[in-house]
Parts: C-alpha cells; structure tokens; sequence
C-alpha cells in the first residue's frame, strides 16, 4: 500500500512540473489577433482565431478573461488529457503489457482529481463573477470596471455615467434607433445592397454596411434600451462585448463606451426568420464636437439624412 | 443455462412482417430501433450537407435553386431567392431536431438500451414488452409528421418551419403563420410520448428485473447510464410537451402565454424550453457514457475504475443538469443574480465530469490494451468529449458568453459533444456489439478506416468554427461577410471527408452482411464480463428463461 502510495505521489510530482511546464508555454502563446500589426477593427478579419479587436472596457475585460486565463486552462486540460491518452496507449498497449494490473480504487487520486477541479474552477470562478458584474452594472461615475485587470479591481478604470440613452428596436429584418434625449429622434437603418454599397458607400463590407448608422460620441457612455416589435432580434457589437437580446413586450438594459473613434458592426444574434443574417448592427463613433453638430440638426430637423451630412467622415 | 428450450417453441412467434410490426421482443424492437436511427441519420446528416455546401463560400448559391426545385419557384426569381433563405433555417431546424429526437435517442435509448439493458441485467425481456412495441410505433408517424411539415405553408412565401430546433415564440407563433410548426409541434409530442412511454418502461425493467444476486450496486454501468437517463426523459419531457401544447392554444386557439400583448412573455417559453433543453442534452451523452465505460474495460482487460464513483458521477450529473436551464439564457435579460447562479451551477458539472474522463483513463492505466475499432472509438470519444467540455466550461462563464452565445463556438461546442461525442459512443456501441447482436463479424480494417476518416473530417467541420464564433460569426446564417471566408471553407471540406466516411460505414455493413464471418459468443476475449457476452451470438429469441445467478 505504501509502496503504491509513493508511486502515486512521485506520478504527482512529475504532473505537476509538466503541468507548469505547459502553462509557461501556453500563456504567452495564446496570442490572439490583437498584436499583429494595426489590425481591422470593428468587423471580422479572414483567417482569424480570436476576437475582434477590443474598443471598450468591457472587451477588455473579457478579452483578458478569455485569452488570458479561459483559453490557457481549457488548453492545459486539453494537452493534459490528451498526453495521458497516448501515455496510456504507449505504455499499457497489450503488447508492452501483456499481464494488465486489476486494481479498481485509489482513494487518494480520486480526491485529487475530484479536488483539483473544484480548485480550478475557483480560479476561474472569481474574475468570472467580476468581468459578469461589470457587463450588468451601467456606469453611475464612481464604479471602478476591471478592464484587462480582470483579478484586481483596484487597478481597474472609472467608467463617466450614462450621457446618451438611446432605444434600439429590432424588426423584421432591419433595427430602428430613438435617441430619447433628442426628444425622441428617431430613424430605420437598413443593410444595403451589394449595388447600394457601390453607390453610396464604396469599401464597406459586404452584409455589414447600413444606410444610417448609429451615431455615437468617442469616450462616452452611451445606454442602449433594446427591444423588439415582432420577434426576438438580438443587439450585438463585437468589438464592444454587448450581446443583449431584443424581446418583445421587455426592455433591456445594455451600455457601452467607445474610446476609439470607427464603424464597429455587428449582426442580428438570434434566429428572427428568413433575413435573420441581412439585418447588421453598425455604429458610427465620431468625435464629441461631431456628434453635438449631428445631434443638433437631427434634433432641429428630424431627418437623419440632413443630420448625417454634418459628419466629415460622410462626405 | 441460458439457451431456449424446446417446449418454448410451443407459443409461436409471429413471422414475416409481423415479426416486426407486432414485435414485443425487445431484440427486434432495438433492431428496428437501430435500422430507424440510421435511416434518420442519413436525411439528418443530408440535410447538413446542403448547409455546408450553401456556406462553403460567401453569397447565396445554392438554397434558392433548390427551393425552386422543390417548391416549384421561378427559377432565379426574387420569390425564388426568399423561399430559398426561409428553407435554409427550415433546414437547420429540421436537422437539429432529427438528430436529437430521431438520431441520438432511438440509437442510444431505443436501439442499444433496448437490446441490452435486458440482457446486462439478466432479464428475459423488458417489463413492458406491449408498451415497448408502441413506444417504437409512434417515431415512424412523429418523423413522417415532421418530414411533412416541410411541405406546408410556414411564413408567408415560405415552405417549412424555419423556427430553430429551440421553436422560440414569437418566431415559433405569429412568425410561422402556416400550419408547418403545427405538424412539427405534434411530431414532438408524438415522439415525446414515445420517450416518454420508454422511459417508464426502462425504469420499471430495472428496478424490478435484475437477476437475482444483482444488487442496484453490481449492475453494471450501461444499465445504471439508462437508469439515469430514463428518469431525466421522464421528469423533463412533460415539461417540453406543455410548453409545446402552450404555443400550440397560442397559435390556434387564441390564448397568449408567450405573447405580451396579453400578458403573456417569450421569456417563459425559452424557461420551459430549456428546462427540458439542458437534461436532454445528457440524455442524449448519458448513455454514451455507459457504453464507453464497458469498452474500455473491456479492452484493457481491466475492471472499470471506480465503479461507484463512476455510478455516482452519472447521477450527480443528472441531478446539476436539472438547476442549470437558463444558461442557455445568459443574454435574455435574466438578471444579474440570476445570471451568477447559473454560472455557478453550471461550473459545478465540470467536477462529476471530470471524474468520469480520468475515471476512464485509469481504467486504461496498467492494463493490457488492445485497439480493435470499438476502442478506437472509446478514446475517440474521450478525446473529442474533453475537447467539447473544456469550451462548455468557457461558456459556462455568463461574461464570456456574452461574446459567444449564439455564434459558431456554441455551434463548435455542442457538435463536439455531441455531434462528435454521443455519435462517437454510438458508433463505439455498434462495433462492440454488432457482433453480439447479428451474430457475424464486420471488417476491423473497413471499421478502422470508417474511424480515422471520420475522426479527421469531424474535426476538420467543427473544429474551424470556434475560430469563426469567436471573431464573431453568428448562427443560423445563410451567408456571412468575406471575412468568415476561409474557416467555412475549411469546415465544409470537413463535411466532404465526413461524407466519404459514411460512405465507409455504409459499406462496411454491406460487406459485414455478405460475408457473415462468425462472430462467436464473445469476440472480444476475456475483458468481456457482462451477462450479454455470456449468450450464444446472435442470443435466442428468448434469453435467460433460467435466470442467471449474480455472485
């Protein structure tokens, strides 16, 4: 039994470095898109393994989660349980083997591996609940967000409250903005056409482009009420971490804020019929003397067209 | 002790046909089971193959000339193009529910509980051999009404129901006016109730039919996945058939438990949904589980590894799987603290999980292995089962999912757990027991490159796509911006490869079936210790009509 006893603990030890082994190799590895170069952002790249690139603290900090600490773990496991696979079939196949052992219990390595997930999973579990918070709590000025911190929050950034409260209604199959403190200004952005992007918005990317994007001011706070008026849409933007979706008869509270100015797209994330994939989210984030003036005139006039003539980057 | 006795043939069994359409033997209700699974496999797996060919590249290529083809269209018209859009989500709908209801379940619950539960246990036959008869008669008309609902009015100009496998209302309401999701609503009844009807069945079997000496304790550990899997079926099932009847008054008969206009909210329905959406997916794995667990003792010529761990394992993870429905909701609007349990509860599944997988591998650890094909898919599956459990564990995490819920990294996850994990243990159970069951061997060699083949393409489809989920790649898309371009591609030349795989299997049974080399009782040598390889391969008509001794 004793005999038995240290061979389980000396296998322990050697996991143990290999296991280290792994996560010194796998962490800096697991680079994901963000480094390369001055990457596309707002929309996806071809050939890409990761997110988009991050323009919000939020992003951040689900980024952090992912790349930073999801993916080496799920890695390790994987490399992990892989490499006994083949310790075992190397090592215990008939040939090398041929009389096989008949033990069936090993109380201590079945505390282990019982123990040693739950402590992994605690690991996990403490930014998990952080970075969660953080998507659900809409900035009041004060709160501290993670950002790429996602273990300390002391370290974390201030996030300005809520300026903008905008309503995003989903239809079928096209998504309909109202920006309440403009009293009630509101206009329909539609996907366009392979022919309409040729026309009126040259190199925009194919069942991304819309005709009116959503407008929204460079480092500021921006509250999305998400809704639906038929069926359940779905409001998401990648490169902002927000996924919420629009139900109807609920309305649902969503925020972001964008320090970088761009289009960032995104596209309708729950099944609403036969154009579920010709509905895309798209928004404009312009500087904030921009989008006084934009803001201004939709608001004077009403008319989205006249409001958008305002910005540089439209004409 | 175990071979039918002369005076037996006194009540005679009915031939023919009605051998099968009058069946109470639990034999020939697997088989039939089985035959039926394949058969619904191969249109489910079909239905697939138009999706991966569709979004090969970007662009509408080929839905709307099929719906055209189909549905009599005008070639190329506008019409033409709208029908084709509806019949890609009619496609992806009909494929996630064939595959769940008429794939996974009749093979891992139909075909092999059926077949060796009774035998395991040392039982003559089910408790309820009537029942068992219907119970396997109501999946035909439930399939055909689902087949079916694809040729009636759905939305206006759209044939089908193009609701998702999950049938969310409104979508699943007022979205899909045609009588098409009502024929798809009572196809899920019908094969609810035939699971239903199955689950009881199992359960009082192995309550009330072990051979004597057979504590609940020494049952081995198939019979003990079905225990398990018989009450989740029979405990959620109901719960899916009253909210399915709910959109059923919704649509017809005026009433408004989904719909706000009238008090009503979606919300509810996906609680409902998934309240039976979350322990269907371990009905679907459980059994798989158990196959594994005999195969590879029985190929490390090795008892399994903590066999009482492995038992309480399977009944913790039925258990959790009934508290952890509305992760499936993360991004609906549930509220913060409800979003934190979730998250926890669900990481909770990983430890019994865990369990199970190193459980396995020191089953393996100091045996004497060798890798005949049932083996081939044991490992497979573990692997491919780890690979789509470490991504669960990543979406377990609400401020993870947010960025992934409904892309192709759930898609990626699921399809390896189950796609590639409980297709897997199905195929790892039809080469261990198809000579049990028929008496004759196949080809190792054809069943070794049936694996190979088929664990490349498998992951060559779903592997690319968590790369597309997490650069943000919807769901249930028939077209996607260029830059998702390259990973499709791969993913679809995955299916090419999968195809040529089951192409190979098909064969094999073909050229098993000609060449009916004699399997023996127990082809597998003396790693083989339950009951069932104790009978003459195929086993009599009746078995066991002296019941075995259990020391």
């Amino acid at each position: 039994m004793s005999q038995r006893e240290t061979d389980v603990s000396k296998l322990l030890a050697r996991l143990a470095i290999v296991i280290s082994a792994f996560i010194a190799w796998a962490v800096p590895t697991t680079a994901f898109a963000q480094e390369t170069g001055d990457p596309v952002t707002g929309q996806p790249t071809d050939g890409a393994i990761g997110f988009q690139p991050s323009v919000t603290t939020i992003m951040d900090s689900t980024a952090a989660f992912h790349n930073g600490l999801l993916m080496p773990i799920i890695t390790v496991i994987t490399i992990f349980v892989t490499a006994l696979l083949i310790w075992v079939m190397v090592r215990y196949n008939s040939k090398a083997n041929p009389t096989p052992a008949r033990f069936t219990h090993n109380t201590l390595i079945e505390i282990v591996w019982t123990v040693v997930p739950i402590l992994i999973l605690i690991v996990i579990a403490i930014p998990s609940f952080g970075v969660l918070t953080d998507q659900m709590t809409t900035p009041d000025g004060e709160r501290k967000y993670l950002g790429s911190s996602i273990f300390s929050r002391e370290n974390g950034e201030q996030v300005p409250a809520a300026e903008i409260t905008v309503t995003a209604t989903g239809y079928q199959w096209y998504w309909g903005y109202e920006y309440n403190d403009l009293d009630g200004a509101s206009f329909d952005s539609i996907m366009l056409s392979d022919e309409e992007i040729a026309a009126t918005k040259p190199g925009q990317p194919r069942l991304l482009a819309v005709d009116n994007e959503l407008v929204v001011p460079v480092n500021t706070t921006v509250r999305v009420l998400v809704t639906a008026a038929d069926v359940i849409h779905a409001f998401a933007v990648p490169a902002f971490g927000v996924k919420t979706d629009a139900v109807p008869g609920r309305i649902n509270e969503t925020w972001f804020n964008a320090r970088k100015e761009g289009l960032y797209y995104g596209q309708c994330s729950e099944l609403c019929g036969k154009d579920h994939a010709f509905m895309p989210l798209a928004v404009r984030v312009v500087s904030k003397e921009e989008y006084a003036a934009w803001a201004e005139k939709l608001k004077a006039e009403d008319d989205v067209e006249a409001a958008n003539m305002t910005l540089a980057s439209l004409n | 002790m175990a071979t039918a006795t002369a005076d037996h043939d006194a009540h005679a069994n009915p031939t023919g046909w009605k051998r099968y359409v009058y069946s109470t033997n639990h034999k020939d209700i697997g088989t039939m089971y089985l035959i039926f699974a394949i058969v619904a496999g191969i249109i489910g797996g079909a239905l697939s193959g138009f999706m991966r060919w569709e979004l090969a590249e970007p662009g509408i290529q080929i839905f709307p000339g099929l719906a055209s083809m189909v549905y009599g269209h005008e070639w190329q018209s506008a019409a033409a193009i709208d029908a084709g859009k509806h019949m890609y989500n009619v496609f992806t709908t009909a494929h996630g529910l064939i595959m769940v209801f008429f794939v996974v379940m009749p093979a891992l619950i139909g075909g092999y509980s059926n077949w060796f539960v009774p035998l395991m246990i040392g039982a003559p036959d089910m408790a309820f051999p009537r029942m068992n008869n219907i119970s396997f008669w109501l999946l035909p008309p439930a399939f055909i009404l689902l087949l079916m609902s694809m040729f009636f009015e759905g939305p206006p100009g759209g044939m089908g129901t193009g609701g998702g496998w999950t049938v969310y209302p409104p979508l699943s309401t007022t979205g899909q006016p045609g009588p098409a999701m009502d024929f798809a609503i009572l196809s899920l009844h019908i094969a609810g109730a035939s699971s239903i009807l199955g689950a009881i069945n199992f359960i009082t079997t192995i309550f009330n039919m072990r051979a004597p000496g057979m504590t609940l304790h020494k049952m081995p550990l198939f019979p003990w996945a079905i225990l398990v899997t018989a009450f989740l079926l029979l405990l959620s099932l109901p719960v899916l058939a009253g909210a399915i009847t709910m959109l059923l008054t919704d649509r017809n008969f005026g009433t408004t438990f989904f719909t706000p206009d009238g008090g009503g909210d979606p919300i509810l329905f996906q609680h409902l949904f998934w309240f039976f959406g979350h322990p269907e997916v371990y009905i679907m794995i459980l059994p798989g589980f158990g196959v594994v667990s005999h195969i590879v003792a029985t190929f490390s010529k090795k008892p399994v590894f903590g066999y009482l761990a492995m038992v309480y394992a399977m009944v913790a993870i039925g258990f959790v799987g009934f508290i952890v429905w509305a992760h499936h909701m993360y991004t609906t609007g549930i509220s913060l603290d409800t979003q934190r349990y979730f998250v926890f509860a669900t990481m909770v599944i990983a430890v019994p999980t865990g369990v199970k997988i190193f459980s396995w591998i020191a089953t393996m650890w100091g045996g004497s292995l060798s890798f005949r094909p049932p083996m081939q898919w044991a490992i497979g599956f573990i692997f491919l089962f780890t690979v789509g459990g470490v991504t669960g564990v990543v979406l377990a995490n609400a401020g993870a999912d947010r960025s992934l819920h409904d892309t192709y990294y759930v898609v990626a996850h699921f399809h390896y757990v189950l796609s590639l994990g409980a297709v897997f243990s199905i195929f790892a159970a039809w080469y261990y027991w198809y000579p049990k069951m028929f008496g004759h061997m196949y080809s190792e060699t054809l069943a070794t490159v049936h694996f190979w083949v088929m664990f490349v393409g498998v992951n060559l489809i779903f592997f690319p796509q968590h790369f597309l989920g997490l650069n943000g790649m919807p769901r249930r898309y028939i077209d996607y911006p260029e830059a998702f371009a390259w990973w499709n591609q791969v993913s679809s030349w995955g299916y090419a490869v999968t195809l040529v795989a089951v192409l190979v299997f098909l064969y094999t049974i073909v050229d098993a079936i000609m060449k009916k080399r004699p399997a023996g009782d127990n082809p597998w040598g003396e790693g083989a210790t339950t009951l069932e390889w104790t009978l003459p391969s195929p086993p009599p008509f009746h078995q066991f009509e002296t019941l075995p001794k259990i020391k």
